[in-house]
């Protein structure tokens, strides 16, 4: 098939990065750019070589129009594995950084670059693609509809990989706006809003076009993560750029209400894009793997909408103790406490699905993978409202118990729920019997559940440990402990840290491992787990 | 009236007012008696094909 149109589009990007190279403000924009030239280079090289020039009237090979547009998802698929290995290792090196400092390589591998790398690697990357991908699949098929907008899929997935490269290769080169999640300058910026855009053509115009009269909940879910992430990150990203051919750019608002509108944003970051999201992957693929109708349907309508009138508040709990207002302070840790409803309402709902078919968690690793994603659901966000209340946020705020959470978060509910969305969707879009080892899967499955406990629990200790050390008076009133005592202090807690995320990052292997060998078409002979082998006869 | 001022006046008021109002019917049209059938109709969808 010609995409001549796209081939064009791609041909005169390239020359515009190499213009935006020759006249760049500054040396790092013009570094940036050649990286952009070189990225869209390749890529038109590649689209150009794949025309086919048949002479005029000649009948092309037309690609067969199938039922669902799965090729987009297969890619996704194949992009979340690889950006999860990917991010996973980013997160190993950076907690092996903050237990030996002289890894940190100048100017490029810098603590300071490597961990925007290693977050937006794992939330955007890995976590953003598995968004994608799933909900292009869910989508498809709760509506019982093509997706919308034919080519549009591809320029989403291509369009969102090439925000990823401009992104990471930004942070490396030092181009930051320095806000958490939300790093990448202004003109990065611009580019997935168009990206994001034609996502929510594609989405919303697929639902448009269903057959099944009624809107799956999985989907609305995923439509309010569309559409919040949309509104969040153009409201934070509202900046003045110093030149258009330059990198910094100013934001549009100063001093509290920056730092407000911040963590409106990225808090909203972690309960759109890593929770109504992915709550959307819970409300599918649980179904789907056990073979049951979800709990309760009311509960998971009632689950969306306090999950979206609530979440939207949160966010001035990252703010305690700062110059943001008492009463925004208040206001946001009393949302979060509200919070708990929906969190724990949802997770019940998820478990539930499971009653009468509770002999799955013994017999399928991979029904085993998702009831662990949903109770790190429940877990993370018990922990979350808890560490909101002021008083515990006192000890908690700045120490390495917020990293834990995150992390118990991110690796248990967002990580594991992927990974049995994977595990669920490799061997259907590749029409294979099943996956190429279950006995892989089980192992994937206690190497990331033992490195996720191992990954918290250490960083519990650490945290509490930090926060007591920095508020430990002696009788005169001077502070015990120097802050690099505090430090010091972290060595082995960090060293502990690194092994837990060694250990999940093995299990991720695995599973890029199971992938390819899967989609490869081989089969490893192997005993299911929960059948008697083959040739046993039960005892008389 | 200065237009900080005014909007968080309606903000804080009619608006707040509005969404209350939102959030409650929701969850009571949620719970209406007879939705039980169309809920357990709508969770059938993901397991009608492939």
């Amino acid at each position: 098939m010609n995409y001549p149109l796209e081939t064009a589009a791609l041909v005169i990007g390239t020359f515009l990065a190499l213009l935006g190279a020759a006249y760049a403000h500054d040396t790092l924009f013009a570094a940036h750019m050649w990286v952009l030239f070189l990225t869209l280079g390749i890529s038109s090289i590649v689209m150009l070589r794949r025309v086919s020039f048949a002479p005029a009237g000649a009948p092309r090979p037309v690609a067969a129009k199938t039922e669902y547009f799965d090729d987009v998802i297969k890619y996704g698929t194949i992009a979340t594995v690889f950006w999860g290995v990917v991010g996973f290792l980013v997160g190993v090196v950076v907690a092996l950084q903050l237990a030996f400092p002289d890894l940190n390589i100048e100017p490029w591998l810098n603590f300071g670059r490597t961990r925007p790398l290693h977050t937006s690697a794992v939330i955007f990357a890995f976590g953003g693609n598995a968004l994608i991908a799933t909900s292009f699949y869910v989508v498809q098929r709760t509506c019982r509809a093509r997706l919308f907008g034919g080519n549009l899929g591809w320029f989403v997935f291509w369009g969102y990989q090439l925000f990823i490269v401009m992104a990471a290769t930004g942070y490396l080169l030092g181009i930051t706006q320095g806000k958490e999640y939300a790093e990448p300058e202004w003109y990065v910026d611009i580019w997935l809003t168009i990206v994001w855009v034609a996502y929510l053509v594609v989405f919303l115009g697929t639902i448009f076009m269903r057959k099944e009269p009624h809107i799956y909940v999985a989907n609305w879910f995923y439509l309010a993560f569309i559409v919040t992430i949309a509104m969040l990150h153009i409201v934070n990203n509202l900046a003045v750029p110093v030149s258009f051919l330059g990198i910094k750019s100013y934001s549009a608002f100063a001093g509290v209400q920056d730092a407000l509108t911040q963590w409106w944003y990225g808090h909203n970051a972690v309960g759109f894009f890593l929770t109504a999201g992915f709550l959307g992957m819970m409300y599918y693929f649980i179904p789907k793997q056990v073979n049951r109708p979800v709990y309760s349907y009311r509960l998971s309508i009632i689950h969306f909408w306090a999950l979206i009138f609530m979440y939207i508040w949160a966010g001035p709990h990252h703010l305690h103790y700062t110059a943001l207002p008492d009463w925004a302070q208040t206001l946001g840790m009393v949302f979060s406490i509200m919070l708990w409803m929906p969190s724990w309402g949802g997770m019940i709902n998820g478990l539930m699905t499971l009653s009468g078919a509770w002999d799955r968690i013994r017999t399928d690793p991979i029904v085993r993978m998702m009831v662990m994603a949903v109770a790190f659901y429940g877990m993370a966000t018990f922990e979350g409202p808890m560490m909101s209340v002021k008083a515990v946020n006192s000890l908690s705020h700045y120490t390495d118990w917020t990293i834990g959470h995150v992390h118990s978060g991110a690796l248990g509910w967002n990580g594991m729920i992927t990974f049995g969305a994977i595990y669920f969707l490799v061997p259907k879009l590749w029409n294979r019997k099943r996956l190429y080892s279950l006995q892989l899967v089980n192992w994937h499955f206690w190497l990331a559940t033992l490195g996720i406990v191992l990954y918290a629990a250490v960083m519990w200790v650490a945290g509490i440990q930090q926060g007591l050390m920095w508020r430990e008076y002696d009788d005169q009133g001077f502070l015990v402990y120097s802050f690099a005592e505090s430090v010091a202090a972290m060595f082995p807690y960090y060293l502990l840290r690194a092994i837990g995320g060694l250990m999940f990052l093995a299990g991720a292997l695995l599973m890029a491992f199971n992938v390819t060998m899967t989609i490869l078409g081989h089969e490893r002979q192997e005993r299911t787990p929960g059948v008697a082998p083959a040739g046993l006869q039960p005892a008389e | 009236m200065e237009t900080y001022t005014a909007l968080r006046q309606f903000a804080d008021s009619w608006a707040l007012l509005a969404m209350t109002l939102f959030f409650a019917g929701v969850i009571l049209f949620t719970l209406r008696p007879g939705s039980k059938s169309h809920a357990n109709e709508a969770a059938q969808i993901p397991l009608k094909e492939d």
